[in-house]
């Protein structure tokens, strides 16, 4: 970078010109074939687990929402079918990130961009509004030929174009639509929602993201995974030489001539490539890169020039898979007359698997074993300590008792710290005062005020440790936790 | 920048200010058009913002804005709202007598909850803000109470306060014994030590315990009751206990003998609304000491 130039040696490479690249409009064409089914299949699992989830119910009795999947804002409660999860307990969606994470580092050194090709959101959608565009104005031709004669707008054309807005729109306001299903009662609030009593918040967001899906899949498209998602910088530096990529196969392509000139080349024994350079990955790709390039940083990997290619290659009688999916060690096996090798188990994996097997373990464990009775005690800070008139020391603690189970519980508050210490809740009359009983209401947290009250004598560490445990009285369940009791 | 038509620079080819430094010129680089525009839109916006907010300063005020906008409006109407959100709930607890407030979950979280911030705003400067009081003002988290401490008995003093001034506020106070030239300096060193003994004190030498006891009998047995066990009518602290409001050492109770105490607390009635002075006496209740 630091060579020196004479100013008058300067040629226009060494200018870099304008940061600002025009946008090069990208007409993918239609396309069948094994990656297409399977872009087919999947768009359809994923609209429709995004679009019906809300409306799947689970019975949780009367108390609860019978939403299976519920993220209840107001009450401060999540509902994952037989899961319910408080504010205090975000760490199991810290455990889902960090999984969900390293699952794209697997499939990443497994098969690349699995994800930006088959499963991101933006692809799906993006696919979703390809569809809508063809079935309204025709295959790719057609659309680039009607691009260019812009003027000449029939009432046909109009109504094409109104058409395509109009299911587009529907299409995203479905989308916002179903994403504030997810945050109140699914059929309650789709009958608000369609008699206009919902709240103003609901009808905000489903036109945020109605906005934002119309925008994003209807015209920013290939433009948001080139410039806006980091992805496909963190995919590059992530990838090795053995991870599966869609990859053109430069030994069995090149040289590329046209298929008459390559059936007379082949009758003579000389060398040919299967490429006839007829452009077909480039049209069906949706962001509008030629694959025989190599590895490029626009391509999601959706795996479609492959099909294109497969189709061109079975119609000249060539076998398939002259673009596939390949590793980088096999490209330069195969131009060296090896035979490709593939491995899918290597420490990179294994450790991704490992990570992966171990956090998720955790999260199983943790979910298994927790609590649903909870203690939580916060000493008095001012004062510290009381002294009694007849010379006994009292320490005041603020108490938060959780119970996350769907019944009402009695709850016995047991204190065991000082020598002969009593305890007292206040505005709690217990009929077995050392040994407090309070009912708290079933998916509550109670806040009491503990005072534990000790005579100087016996006691005397200015600081004594002090255990307080609250027991079930019907079920047995327990929790405890700790503090320490101060002299004055 | 000005455009310097026909000054082009040899090298770059590129059009120059025209400045020139030690043979040095300087290139016309223009800002791209878009941030141009955009400085331009945010002149036309602050004069738009000018005219509908409120914005020049004047001598003694502003200028309003058209839209009458003021951000201490914005906060009445978020108070008032509040105070709508509570209203129900506050007038439950002016209804509710002390004792059912305590036994009642919901108004005893309100109640401590609204006690707490007001003691925060109105009582703290004295008593402090976790209420531990001071030397002359008391601890409000001990058992010890001069005026009484079940829940009636804390509203009063809340309400009409002590030595306040109020028809209705408590009396009573330490005279000044020494000053008023009712006991001579001997005495009240030795009344101060039989004081002392009263709750296990240990005494100075040569200290005479008759005659400490004929002084305390002939002087303060009036407020303090036999044997010094104090008295809640009249504010007189119990001086057989371990708590001692201005302390217990011979030196303080010589100065309180000689000059007398009488602490002062203000009347809240009429300052505070009835419910929060009941959320209040619930408040310092709840801390620990109420009876």
């Amino acid at each position: 970078m630091n060579k020196t130039v004479n100013p008058k040696d300067l040629t226009s490479d060494d200018d870099v010109g304008p940061l600002y690249a025009a946008r090069k409009k990208v007409y993918p064409q239609s396309v069948s074939g094994t990656f297409r089914r399977i872009k087919w299949g999947l768009m359809a699992f994923c609209l429709g687990v995004y679009y019906f989830l809300p409306f799947v119910r689970w019975n949780r009795g009367l108390s609860a929402p019978s939403q299976a999947v519920l993220i209840d804002l107001p009450n401060s409660r999540f509902y994952f079918f037989f899961i319910e999860l408080w504010p205090q307990e975000v760490y199991y969606f810290t455990g889902l990130l960090i999984v969900a994470a390293v699952a794209l580092f697997l499939m990443n050194s497994v098969g690349g961009r699995i994800w930006c090709g088959y499963l991101c959101p933006q692809t799906v959608w993006t696919d979703l509004f390809y569809a809508v565009e063809r079935f309204f104005e025709g295959d790719r031709r057609e659309r680039m030929r009607k691009d260019k004669s812009a003027g000449a707008l029939t009432p046909k054309r109009l109504s094409e174009i109104v058409l395509k807005h109009a299911t587009w729109l529907m299409i995203a306001w479905w989308t916002g639509g179903a994403w504030v299903l997810y945050f109140n009662d699914a059929p309650a609030l789709v009958k608000e929602l369609l008699t206009f009593q919902a709240p103003m918040i609901a009808y905000t967001w489903i036109g945020i993201l109605t906005a934002t899906t119309y925008v994003l899949a209807g015209y920013m498209r290939e433009q948001v995974c080139t410039y806006m998602c980091p992805w496909p910088r963190i995919q590059a530096a992530l990838t090795d030489e053995w991870a599966l990529n869609v990859t053109y196969r430069y030994d069995r392509g090149e040289k590329r001539t046209s298929v008459k000139k390559a059936a007379e080349l082949r009758a003579l024994g000389e060398h040919v490539g299967d490429c006839v350079d007829c452009y077909q990955c480039v049209a069906v790709c949706p962001t509008g890169i030629d694959i025989r390039n190599g590895p490029q940083l626009e391509c999601i990997q959706c795996g479609l020039c492959i099909d294109a290619c497969d189709n061109v290659m079975t119609k000249i009688g060539r076998p398939k898979r002259l673009i596939g999916y390949d590793n980088d060690i096999n490209i330069h096996r195969r131009q060296e007359g090896k035979a490709p090798i593939y491995r899918v188990v290597r420490p990179r994996t294994m450790a991704y698997s490992a990570i992966i097997a171990a956090v998720g373990g955790i999260m199983i464990y943790v979910l298994a074993t927790r609590t649903l009775l909870d203690i939580n005690v916060l000493h008095d800070r001012n004062p510290v300590a009381v002294r009694l008139s007849d010379g006994s020391i009292r320490n005041a603690y603020t108490a938060r008792l959780l119970n996350k189970s769907g019944h009402d519980r009695v709850i016995a508050i047991d204190v065991d710290g000082p020598v002969n210490s009593t305890i007292h809740v206040v505005g709690v009359d217990s009929v077995t005062p050392d040994r407090p009983m309070i009912v708290i209401p079933r998916d509550t947290t109670s806040e009491l005020r503990l005072l534990v009250t000790a005579p100087a004598e016996g006691n005397p560490e200015k600081s004594i440790p002090v255990r307080f445990r609250v027991t079930d009285i019907g079920l047995g369940e327990a929790a405890s936790t700790t503090d320490n009791f101060v002299a004055p | 920048m000005t455009d310097h038509q026909g000054e082009f620079d040899s090298v770059t080819g590129r059009s120059t200010t025209g400045h020139e430094w030690d043979g040095i010129k300087e290139l016309n680089t223009p800002l791209p058009r878009w941030w141009v525009i955009t400085f331009y839109l945010t002149i036309v916006w602050a004069i738009g913002y000018w005219i509908i907010y409120p914005a020049w300063p004047l001598i003694s005020s502003n200028t309003r804005g058209v839209l009458g906008y003021s951000s201490r409006a914005d906060v009445a109407v978020e108070l008032a709202n509040l105070d709508k959100i509570r209203g129900d709930k506050m007038v439950a607890l002016g209804a509710a007598s002390l004792a059912d407030i305590e036994k009642d979950p919901a108004l005893l979280a309100l109640a401590r909850a609204k006690g707490k911030t007001v003691f925060g705003d109105n009582c703290a400067p004295c008593h402090g803000s976790g209420a531990a009081g001071a030397k002359g003002f008391p601890n409000l988290n001990d058992d010890d109470w001069l005026w009484g401490g079940t829940l009636d008995q804390i509203m009063q003093t809340i309400q009409f306060g002590a030595r306040s001034g109020h028809a209705k506020t408590h009396e009573g106070q330490m005279l000044a014994f020494g000053k008023d030239g009712v006991l001579k300096g001997d005495e009240i060193v030795m009344v101060a030590n039989y004081v002392r003994s009263l709750s296990g004190l240990p005494t100075r030498t040569g200290y005479d315990a008759a005659k400490g006891e004929k002084i305390f009998a002939d002087n303060c047995v009036a407020c303090h009751g036999d044997g010094g066990k104090g008295n809640q009518e009249l504010g007189a602290p119990n001086l057989t206990d371990k708590i001692w409001l201005y302390g217990s050492d011979e030196a303080t109770l010589i100065e309180t003998i000689t000059n007398g105490r009488g602490g002062v607390m203000p009347a809240w009635e009429g300052r505070l609304d009835p419910a929060t002075i009941k959320a209040m006496a619930v408040y310092v209740h709840s801390l620990g000491g109420g009876k």
